[in-house]
């Protein structure tokens, strides 16, 4: 089960990101996860949000946006359970393109947001480790 | 498809009727330019040149050049040929390379430039029953009036946008079915991605073609605007300095711009030695308007680069054809020692399946020229993997300094970032200037 994650190209200048949160806010889109990747030109911002559609509309007017597809897991608060995942998916020759943790807005506790090359292998890992997935309902 | 011309007669007049005309207006002119242009004369009279010395258009290579620097010493009068009286008109350039070039009309010389401006529309495929869309820019500029005119004279119905306010560009052009679209290919371009982002599908509007010119394009930007928009698009060419579009202008067979002969001469001379080239070398434009009564040039040279051809062309057309320029003086950036042609980077990103939307900075550090290019990313070509997009500006380098002979540094921008003015890009931002 993935969830939605934004993408969004912003361009590495003083206040753009100001401006694409404000923009969300004042749609009253509540920010769920976020992680940004910059380089001295650009930046890539993954956004979990609470309305993906309407964020995506509002933001492509002027960003490039697009939608990805993340596994967002749940971590348990047991040492080792985030290096026995990357283990399993290594065997399984699963390739984390990028990962970030955010808590979730409930009592859940904590997650993992994995960006891998086979979504379908890497859920078949975490169910078989009796780990649980967000799907996009609970977000 | 069935060819219509708008002056039939002169448009398919064999080789030879073109040249008696030209020789007879030539040596009128001459004349004409020798007693009412002091400013010629003297420039005549240094070169020992006299017009009994010009029996035909071959003896026009003993005439002097006239360049944009003495348009600029001769400002604004200096070149005048007629009485103030006479004249009903000015036009004037955008003054983007030095000062403005202001060119002088009689209503003659307004009417045989309107001329020029039909035989493109006819040649595109326009006829009395086209709506046709001029958004050019009005006023000074000749591009607004001189479409205008040409449309009048075809009697398309006629709409008067002028450049800017796309979203009214857009309403007008579907609520009234335009056919035709007369702007700047930029501007084409433009109109297309907003026509896209409103919802309109290629095949929602009525145009059947376009007629753009006033900055330099690809054939592979004409392909995406043709696709976008669903479209022909033709390519028109001209100059304020000899009447503004309509000089030439291309027809069906879209492989070069057919020169009105019966009121333009054109000469393709070296650049650097000013001896005229044979037919097919590829060097400066040279122009001599032969029957122009208020703005007489004679030898003007253009600066751009291009070939001319007397293939005989399949839309029956007999006047000579000149190529899309390939770069023009003005435009061209020496970077490094290399001449760099904004045209090159725009092929180059076409083919790498972006945008033609890009800007070029220029700039001096430690003495040494750098070049940067912003392009505008689209939804496409946006990959969320910093790696990626960071690979697709490495392909975009290498794939420049292949065409370029130069290495750019390139940026991806978010799209739109690219500045506009008035429908035409501003492409090229060059701060050494601001050093030296
Ligand atoms: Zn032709």
């Amino acid at each position: 089960m993935s969830i939605k994650q934004l993408s969004v190209f912003v361009e590495n200048k003083p206040g753009k990101l100001l401006e694409i949160v404000k923009n969300l806010a004042e749609s009253e889109i509540n920010i769920r996860a976020m992680s940004i990747a910059d380089t001295k030109d650009f930046g890539i911002l993954r956004l979990i949000v609470s309305d993906t559609q309407k964020a995506k509309e509002i933001l492509s007017d002027d960003c490039v946006v697009t939608v990805t597809p993340v596994i967002a897991a749940e971590m348990s608060d047991k040492a080792g359970s985030l290096s026995s995942i990357l283990e399993d998916f290594g065997y399984e020759n699963i390739n984390i393109e990028y990962m970030y943790a955010f808590t979730a807005s409930t009592e859940l506790g904590a997650y993992v947001v994995f960006r891998v090359d086979d979504n379908d292998a890497a859920e078949r890992v975490l169910k078989s480790k009796g780990i649980s997935v967000l799907d996009s309902m609970s977000i | 498809m069935a060819q219509h011309y708008y002056q039939p007669e002169i448009e398919t007049a064999s080789r030879e009727k073109i040249l008696e005309i030209q020789n007879e207006k030539i040596v009128k002119q001459v004349r004409h330019v020798y007693d009412n242009v002091p400013y010629y004369r003297k420039l005549m009279e240094e070169k020992g040149v006299t017009p009994d010395d010009i029996k035909s258009v071959d003896d026009i290579k003993k005439l002097p050049f006239l360049t944009k620097a003495d348009l600029r010493d001769a400002y604004p009068y200096g070149l005048l040929g007629t009485d103030l009286k006479k004249c009903v008109r000015i036009q004037s350039t955008s003054g983007t390379t030095g000062k403005r070039v202001v060119a002088f009309y009689t209503q003659e010389d307004i009417d045989i430039w309107e001329e020029c401006c039909a035989r493109a529309i006819v040649a595109a495929g326009g006829t009395n029953e086209d709506v046709c869309q001029v958004c050019y820019g009005y006023g000074l500029f000749t591009g607004g009036p001189g479409l205008n005119g040409g449309s009048h004279k075809v009697g398309c119905l006629t709409l008067p946008m002028s450049s800017g306010n796309t979203e009214r560009q857009i309403q007008f052009m579907m609520d009234l079915g335009s056919t035709i679209l007369c702007c700047t290919p930029s501007y084409a371009a433009y109109i297309g991605e907003s026509l896209a982002d409103a919802g309109y599908k290629p095949e929602d509007n009525k145009l059947k073609a376009g007629i753009f010119g006033a900055e330099p394009w690809t054939e592979e930007m004409r392909r995406s605007i043709e696709k976008s928009l669903g479209i022909k698009a033709y390519d028109i060419y001209g100059l304020t300095e000899t009447s503004g579009p309509g000089v030439s202008f291309e027809c069906s067979e879209q492989t070069g711009m057919h020169i009105n002969e019966d009121h333009f001469y054109a000469e393709i001379i070296d650049p650097d030695t000013g001896e005229v080239l044979p037919e097919g070398s590829k060097g400066e434009l040279v122009f001599t308007s032969l029957d122009k009564e208020a703005f007489p040039l004679l030898r003007y040279r253009t600066r751009d680069i291009c070939v001319l051809t007397r293939k005989k062309c399949s839309c029956g057309r007999t006047h000579v054809k000149m190529s899309k320029p390939m770069g023009r003086s003005d435009d061209m950036l020496i970077i490094r020692g290399v001449n760099v042609f904004p045209s090159q980077i725009e092929t180059v990103l076409l083919n790498e399946g972006y945008t033609p939307n890009y800007q070029i900075l220029v700039d001096r550090v430690n003495n040494s020229d750098t070049i940067d290019i912003n392009v505008e990313l689209t939804p496409e070509q946006f990959s969320d993997k910093v790696s990626e997009t960071q690979a697709k500006e490495k392909a975009l380098e290498s794939a420049m300094r292949t065409m370029l002979g130069i290495g750019p540094k390139v940026h991806l921008v978010p799209p739109k970032s690219v500045v506009r003015s008035e429908g035409k890009a501003v492409r090229v931002i060059d701060k050494r200037k601001l050093h030296d």
